[in-house]
């Protein structure tokens, strides 16, 4: 890891509000080129919250979120710039259904990349095969059962070449026992050296995958560290509450 | 409105002919009897009661085909203005969502007619244009105001995570509209624009009020130099009926279509 290079993402000082409730109190991280830091907590924390903020899907009232040099929180940034280069990947997929598997990953390519559409198409069948789904590259999303769209999704985003991806509860719509593939392709993510913030319950996933856990209540951090720093010696008491119920 | 929910918001819009649905086995029913019915009878008064009726049915076909230019002319134009309207309507500059709530609270609450004679005159006095094109214009502008309420509530069915996720692939707005949103919102808004065609296709007989020859028009004009009222309306109630039924099937079945491609 290139320690004295600037961070891929630098969040000071943030917060947010909704009317009078305050949802993200002076949250401040960074998340190095190449680094994995997942975010937990019970929900209402802040914690998909902040992950939104970082491309801008929501609006921050007081802090700065600099993104790949670019200041996201500076009204005056085009942020399509920065989200071309920062993936997100939802809870609930977000396919577009109206498009085939291949159409859902060549779109924004063509429309934005500005690739030509077999260049395009030639991308999206190496990322759907590298995500075990390239047999369905014809079939619409609403064939596709949960696990399989959250893969696709996953292609879709890794389509842009981003520079980082934002996963927001990946698996917290997905049935028991389609969670397992989802995981295990962002695992192979992982060990390529992808740049993931990771929103997840999953705490398996944060034990082996991550280089620092951020575990957040009521709007702010309340513990930082090492996976085994986090899920052995957590200081906070309220991080070890968490941690005794979702263990 | 539909008892079962479904995955897109129903848009509730009224005064269109019924389109006939799949499930709904008795409108089917009642939709084969008077289609059928209606061109049977027609035939029967043709070749049945010639020398009153077969001179009728010579004199209104010119009358049909402006009746139908002015519904598909209408109608097109309805789309432009409602789709700019009803984009308007969900903008979040102030003054382009000003100015379409007002056209759409301006047209909503004058009578069409008015509407009709008001744009039709107000064109003829500052240009010159024929006569069928300010009628389609003026129809245009009148539907157009509902059109674009069936728009917006389309557009706002979509989900949210639609537009959130076009936004994170680096899609500007624009491009994410007409991309994603769009053609996802079109398919919800079938069903009440082909409800907007019939509904446009029955007023525009009110054209006939000005100087354009459609299908009623002819009608009374016949009727005004054979005095044979009953024989004539007759028919032009028989052939409107005719038109609106078979526009319905053929909406309910390119609905059909645009439903199995999901």
């Amino acid at each position: 890891m290139k320690a004295a290079s600037r961070p891929m993402i630098e969040v000071s000082g943030v917060s947010k509000f909704f009317g009078s409730f305050q949802a993200l109190s002076d949250v401040s991280f960074s998340v190095q080129d190449g680094e994995k830091v997942v975010i937990i907590g019970p929900s209402g924390s802040g914690k998909s919250t902040i992950l939104r903020s970082i491309n801008r899907l929501e609006t921050i009232d007081r802090g700065r979120i600099v993104v790949n040099g670019m200041d996201v929180s500076d009204p005056k940034t085009d942020i399509s710039k920065v989200r071309e280069e920062i993936g997100m990947v939802f809870q609930s997929f977000n396919l577009f259904p109206h498009k085939t598997v291949l159409e859902n990953l060549t779109l924004a390519q063509t429309v934005v990349r500005k690739r030509s559409k077999k260049d395009a198409e030639e991308i999206a069948m190496e990322l759907l095969r590298k995500v075990n789904i390239a047999e369905k590259a014809a079939a619409y999303p609403a064939k596709l059962s949960g696990g399989q769209q959250q893969r696709v999704a996953i292609a879709r985003s890794l389509a842009m070449n981003p520079k980082a991806i934002l996963f927001d509860e990946p698996t917290s719509a997905l049935d028991p026992e389609m969670i397992g593939e989802v995981l295990d392709v962002m695992k192979n993510l992982a060990r390529e050296g992808m740049t993931m913030v990771v929103v997840t319950h999953e705490m398996g996933f944060a034990r082996e995958v991550a280089d620092r856990v951020i575990f957040m209540d009521h709007g702010r951090i309340v513990e930082e560290g090492t996976p085994e720093h986090f899920f052995t010696s957590a200081t906070h008491e309220r991080a070890r509450l968490f941690l005794s119920q979702i263990l | 409105m539909s008892e079962n929910p479904t995955t897109h918001t129903p848009i509730a819009v009224g005064d269109g002919a019924a389109i006939p649905h799949k499930s709904d086995a008795g409108l089917f029913t009642a939709w084969r009897i008077a289609f059928f019915g209606s061109i049977l009878l027609c035939l029967f008064l043709a070749f049945g009661r010639p020398d009153q009726y077969l001179a009728i049915f010579k004199f209104i076909p010119d009358g049909i085909l402006v009746t139908f230019k002015v519904t598909v002319g209408g109608i097109l134009l309805a789309i432009v203005f409602g789709l700019i309207a009803g984009l308007g309507r969900i903008s979040s500059n102030r003054l382009i969502n000003g100015a379409a709530s007002l056209y759409v609270e301006i047209i909503r609450g004058v009578p069409l007619l008015v509407q009709l004679f008001y744009i039709y005159y107000a064109l003829g006095r500052f240009v010159k244009i024929p006569d069928i094109v300010s009628a389609i214009i003026a129809m245009a502008f009148c539907y157009g105001a509902y059109m674009a309420e069936i728009f917006r509530a389309g557009i706002q069915s979509i989900p949210k995570g639609q537009m959130e996720a076009a936004l994170s692939l680096g899609m500007s707005r624009r491009q994410a509209m007409r991309q994603v949103i769009l053609p996802q919102a079109f398919k919800v808004v079938l069903p009440p624009i082909g409800n907007e065609f019939i509904a446009l296709l029955k007023d525009s007989s009110l054209v006939s009020i000005l100087a354009v020859a459609d299908l009623l028009r002819r009608g009374r004009e016949y009727a005004s130099e054979s005095f044979n009222y009953f024989e004539t309306y007759t028919v032009i109630a028989l052939v409107y009926l005719i038109m609106t039924l078979f526009f319905s099937k053929l909406i309910s079945m390119m609905e059909e279509r645009l439903n199995e491609g999901r």
